[in-house]
Order: structure tokens, then C-alpha cells, then sequence
């Protein structure tokens, strides 16, 4: 027994000497067939990498944005068909909840003396709205309180309707025309901050009015969407809960008058199409591991075919079978190790550089556009429409290809072919 | 049975199958050969005799006959038996050397001793001294292509001697060396015999095997024994 064992290691020491010199005397061989293992590898880790630092960004930057926030849409039942102010005022009054923001959309022509726009998106909002992002107004005043009770008849327009009526003329004060009704501008605000989750889903209007007034106007008492602010620190899902059972008090428990859409929906959803995408580029970077495993194989196989007469002359001195079949499947086993190891950390490294890159650049697309939404609206905005086309058509693509990534089922590791070699 | 006799085989019968046809390649061959033997084999190409060498250095199994090696049949012995055999009894000398070209002359003669299982220390000290013995002790750490044809057939030598066997067997020993390293290697042998070895040469080269004590010869499978100088008079064809 102890014979055996000596015997063993010694062997097993000669073994890696042996294959490290065969390994080290066929060095353009060698490298060409690491080379298969290493990229295989290296393509599976740099994608995993990419992907999973992409939805590590997206998840973040929703963080950032949309946490805290959840949009209610309205339909009703036969006998209510909305929300009253009352019933909002409910909601704002949740534990949970910090302020609700109602939008109100006006379908109407704005015109100014002469001129006339029918393109025009109108929103009623509440003070809540102005108080939580204050930042907003460039010039004048926001809406306020006393707006919203009193159903003033004032708005805040946008850099599109500066752009519209008054080029070159300070517009407060001025007196613009809403379906036919006089509102007084009393400040100007900018489009692209504080949109929250609501201009996410809807855009910024272009003119903002008290949604009292815009109920008033409208000539009904119904608000079908608005965006409740939950306290800092809620949890969401709780806070989730509170609002719908007071919604569901509100509705008389009638059902499917709602939905509550969290920006935890969104993410679940850009989750699940990221995982989708993982799984199918390591899909396609296995079939690389693969080949690179094949690549062994033969190259382990011609090794043994040219080497019979070494294999035969080993014979004769005495080696048995195993020995023999141990030294081969040994220096298979380091040229996977070499290239493995060398492919990890290279996939590592492109992988942590591709990471940083798209971080980088999705950063600067939220920075610059807050409410932009997708790649190709930044692609287009940024780089012009050229390019926003061809990524359009490559998104397309990539989401055409999400058939394969299940289709693409992984076999057992390319090495086992390679153990039944002898 | 004779403490002497090393082995005896007993018509001895090799088939090979070739394009659905069996050859027969040896035909009834039985032999004896006893322990200090200098015996050289002898034919033609194609006459069976790296077939007959391949049997006796336990490579290869006979179709049919009987073939006792040191008391044991052989061809009742499994596949790690034989390797242990190999490794221990028999040590082989080819034509064209062998030795593996990345190996230096001393690890290539270590190669047996690697399989016996021996420790690096042993495997080392073994191995030089037995180069030592065949003249390359300042050759040692030189790799194949770096020696002459003579000087690697003796490292050869030396590998199939180190794990001290009971009998030397050389396939063309001297094929691919000129004259006078082929005396040489002639010589080596002679002296290894006068040291109660066993050897068993393989040749087609009459001069050659004239340096034998017994000579065979074999033709077309079958052999016939007679005395070296029978053979310089009659001769073969």
C-alpha cells in the first residue's frame, strides 16, 4: 500500500514535469490552443460582468429617480368615475404618504391675441407640486395654495410657449387664452427639471394651471391620475398597501377602478429584460467556452496520435496504462487551468472597462436628460438622428435575439470530452 | 524446473488479421533460452522477428503456444502484472534509440525508474552511474540532439539497464550506427554477458550476429537454431 502510494506521487510530480515541458517545447501550439479556453472564458466573464454592471446602473439610477413615488391611474366604476379633490386630500393624509400630485389634462386650443396653437398640452397641477420641486420656476411665481382653493385663473408656461407667443417680450403678467377662457401668466418654468415620475410617463406639459381650476374648466369633479410622494424612508410596498385600501374604501369596493404603477414595476421590469439579456450573451459566450474546448481536445488528440511511439517506447520501459493516461490528462488539465485563469482575469478587466464606460455614459444621459427614458431617445438627442436609427435597429435586434438566448441550453463543460479522450 | 532456464516457449503461434485475412506470422516457435545467454536472432525483414522480440519482451501476446517467463505463464498475467514485468525484468533497446527529445540523456535514463515508483535522490544517483558505466559521465546533461549516434544508443543502453533487468533484449541495435560504433556497441554487449546478463539481439546483419554465442535464425516464422560458425560457412539467404 505504501508502495502504491510513493509510487503515486512520484509519478503525479514526474507527471506535471513531463506535461509543463511538453506544454513549454510546443509554445506556439500550446498558445493557440489556450488561446480558444482563454477567450471562451474571458467573452462569458466580460459579459456577465457588463451586464450585471448595466443593471447594477439602471437599478441605481432609478433609485435615484423614482423611488418614493407611486402613480395612480384612475377609470372608476358606473357610479364614480373619479376622484374628487375630498378623496385626494384622503390619500395625502395616509400615514405613508407625504403630498399627492394630480394631473389634469386640459384637451383645448391655447392662443395668444391673434395667434392660435391647438398642439398644446395643459395640465392642472397643485401647490404640492411647486412646494416639492421648487427649483422649477425660472421668473415670476409658482401656483399655490390660495390658486388651488380659489380656482384662480393663472398659469405657468414653459420655454416652448415663450418660444410659441412671447420671443423677445417678458410674458408675466401677459393674459394667454385656454379654451377660450383668460389666464394670466404668472411664471415661467424649466421643462427639464423636477419631471418626476409622472413626466416619465406622460411628459412635462407645456402650460400648468390650477388643477381646481382645470377640474372647473373640464366642468367635472374628476381626477384620473395623479402621483402620490410617499414620506421619506416608506416602504413601499406598506405604503402600497395603505393607499389601496383607502382607495378601495373611496371606490366602495368595486373592482378594477385603479392601478398602482411603483417604479419597483418598472425596475422588476428592466430586471427581467437585463437577466434576458444575460442569460443570452453568456448563452453565445459558452458556445466560444465550447469551441475553445473542442479546441483541447484536438489539440490533445493530435498530441496523442503523434506521439504513439513515445506512448509505445513508455510502454515498453515499464509505464502502465494509467500512467500513461495520466500525464496526458494532465497537461490538458494545465493548458485549461493556463487558460483559464489568464481568460478571468483579462474578462475582469474588459469587463470592469465596459462597466465603467456605460456607467459613465448613462450617467451623462440622466444628467443631461432626466426624463429621456430609453437608449435610442439618448442616442438621438445626443448624437443626432443618424446614429439614434442605427440603434434603434440594433435594439430591435437584440430584443429579436432574446428567442435564441432560450433556445441556447448549455451542455455539460466542454472538459468531459476531452476525458474520454483515451 | 531448471533454476537456469529463463524462459522457454512452446510453439508459439502469431496471427494478425490484414484485409479481412489472417497472417501468420510465426509459426510453431519454441525456444529456450537460459539465464547468461548471449543469443542473437536472425532473418530477413518481414521474416516475424520484431514480432518474435515484441512477444518476448512481453509487448505483445501470442495467438497460441505456451510461454513461460521465469516460472510464470504470461499469458495469464493481467496488464499491470506485464507493465511491472516490463519495468522490472526486461530491459529494451531500439533501433533508432528513442530517447525523448526534450529529456536530457540522464532524465531520459531516470524514465524507467519513474515508473518503478523511486524517489528523485535514488532515480539520480542510479542513473549516473550507470551512464558512467556505458562512458558519458560528461554527457549527462546533454539533450538527444546534442550527442552522436553511438553515444545515444549507449544512453539507450543505459536506460534499458538501469532498472537492473534480467535480460537485455536490442531490436537492431547498431541499424543506424556506422561500423565502427556498431563494434562498440558490440563490445558493451560482450561485456554486459561476461556479467552473467541474459542478451538477446535482434539483426538481419550476419556480422553482427556472429558476436552472439547461440544465433537463430528465423524465416518466414519459423526458426531454426544453429552455431555461429555453421552460419559462416552455410550462411542464409
Amino acid at each position: 500500500m505504501m508502495k502504491r502510494l510513493r509510487s503515486w506521487s512520484v509519478m503525479l510530480r514526474e507527471s506535471v514535469v513531463m506535461a509543463l515541458d511538453n506544454i513549454w517545447g510546443s509554445k506556439v501550439r500550446s498558445f493557440l490552443t489556450l488561446l480558444g479556453i482563454m477567450i471562451g472564458v474571458m467573452a462569458v466573464i466580460t459579459l456577465i460582468t457588463t451586464v450585471s454592471g448595466v443593471s447594477g446602473t439602471i437599478a441605481s439610477s432609478f433609485m435615484n429617480m423614482g423611488v418614493g413615488t407611486l402613480t395612480v391611474t384612475v377609470s372608476g366604476s358606473d357610479l364614480k368615475t373619479g376622484m374628487t379633490p375630498e378623496n385626494l386630500a384622503t390619500i395625502a393624509a395616509l400615514e405613508h404618504v407625504d403630498g399627492v400630485v394630480p394631473s389634469v389634462s386640459l384637451n383645448g386650443r391655447v392662443s395668444y391675441g391673434k395667434e392660435v396653437n391647438t398642439g398644446i398640452s395643459v395640465s392642472g397641477r397643485n401647490a404640492y407640486y411647486f412646494q416639492i420641486n421648487d427649483e422649477m420656476i425660472l421668473q415670476g411665481r409658482s401656483l399655490n395654495f390660495i390658486d388651488d382653493d380659489n380656482h384662480s385663473y393663472v398659469c405657468v408656461i414653459s420655454q416652448e410657449i415663450v418660444d410659441t407667443f412671447f420671443l423677445g417680450v417678458n410674458p408675466i403678467g401677459e393674459t394667454l387664452l385656454i379654451s377660450g377662457l383668460p389666464f394670466t401668466i404668472v411664471g415661467r418654468y424649466e421643462e427639464d427639471s423636477g419631471g418626476g415620475i409622472a413626466s416619465i410617463f406622460s411628459g412635462s406639459p407645456a402650460v400648468m394651471i390650477p388643477y381646481t381650476t382645470a377640474l372647473k374648466v373640464n366642468n367635472s369633479n374628476d381626477v384620473n391620475s395623479f402621483t402620490v410622494y410617499l414620506v421619506d424612508g416608506a416602504d413601499s410596498a406598506e405604503a402600497q398597501q395603505e393607499i389601496e385600501a383607502a382607495m378601495d374604501g373611496i371606490f366602495d369596493y368595486e373592482e378594477d377602478c385603479y392601478t398602482i404603477a411603483s417604479m419597483e414595476t418598472v425596475e422588476e421590469t428592466m430586471n427581467t429584460m437585463t437577466s434576458m439579456m444575460s442569460t443570452l450573451l453568456a448563452g453565445i459566450a459558452s458556445i466560444a467556452l465550447l469551441v475553445g474546448g473542442i479546441g483541447i481536445m484536438n489539440m490533445m488528440l493530435t498530441t496523442v496520435t503523434e506521439r504513439t511511439t513515445e506512448i509505445g517506447l513508455k510502454k515498453a520501459l515499464g509505464a502502465m496504462p494509467w500512467q500513461i493516461q495520466v500525464q496526458f490528462l494532465i497537461e490538458s488539465f494545465l493548458l485549461s487551468i493556463f487558460g483559464g485563469v489568464i481568460g478571468v482575469v483579462l474578462g475582469l478587466l474588459i469587463g470592469a472597462v465596459c462597466m465603467l464606460v456605460i456607467s459613465r455614459n448613462y450617467h451623462y444621459m440622466m444628467n443631461c436628460y432626466p426624463d429621456a427614458g430609453g437608449v435610442y431617445a439618448f442616442t438621438k438627442e445626443t448624437f443626432g438622428y443618424d446614429y439614434g436609427f442605427l440603434t434603434a435597429w440594433f435594439l430591435a435586434l437584440t430584443y429579436l435575439a432574446i428567442f435564441w438566448a432560450n433556445a441556447t441550453s448549455l451542455p455539460d463543460s466542454p472538459h468531459v470530452a476531452a476525458w474520454n479522450l483515451m | 524446473m531448471n533454476e537456469e532456464i529463463f524462459f522457454r516457449m512452446t510453439d508459439i503461434d502469431k496471427d494478425y488479421p490484414l484485409a479481412g485475412e489472417s497472417v501468420h506470422v510465426l509459426k510453431k516457435v519454441s525456444l529456450t533460452v537460459e539465464r547468461g545467454d548471449y543469443l542473437s536472432i536472425l532473418g530477413p525483414s518481414g521474416s516475424g522477428k520484431t514480432t518474435l522480440m515484441n512477444i518476448i519482451g512481453c509487448l505483445d501476446t501470442p495467438t497460441a503456444g505456451e510461454y513461460i517467463l521465469q516460472g510464470s505463464e504470461v499469458g495469464d498475467l493481467t496488464e499491470r502484472e506485464l507493465a511491472e514485468l516490463r519495468n522490472r525484468e526486461i530491459g529494451f533497446v531500439f533501433q533508432n534509440s528513442q530517447l525523448l527529445p526534450r529529456l536530457t540523456a540522464r532524465k531520459n535514463v531516470e524514465l524507467p525508474l519513474i515508473y518503478a515508483g523511486i524517489r528523485p535522490k535514488e532515480r539520480r544517483a542510479r542513473a549516473e552511474a550507470m551512464l558512467e558505466r556505458v562512458g558519458l559521465r560528461d554527457r549527462m546533461e546533454h539533450l538527444p540532439n546534442q550527442l552522436s549516434g553511438g553515444q545515444q544508443q549507449r544512453v539507450a543502453i543505459a536506460r534499458a539497464l538501469v532498472g537492473n533487468p534480467a535480460i537485455l533484449l536490442a531490436d537492431e541495435p547498431t541499424g543506424a550506427l556506422d561500423q565502427k560504433t556498431g563494434a562498440q556497441i558490440m563490445g558493451l554487449f560482450q561485456a554486459l554477458n561476461e556479467e552473467h546478463r541474459t542478451v538477446i539481439m535482434i539483426t538481419h546483419d550476419l556480422n553482427i550476429a556472429s558476436h552472439a554465442r547461440r544465433v537463430v535464425h528465423i524465416i518466414d516464422g519459423v526458426i531454426s537454431e544453429g552455431d555461429t560458425r555453421s552460419l559462416e560457412k552455410g550462411g542464409v539467404s
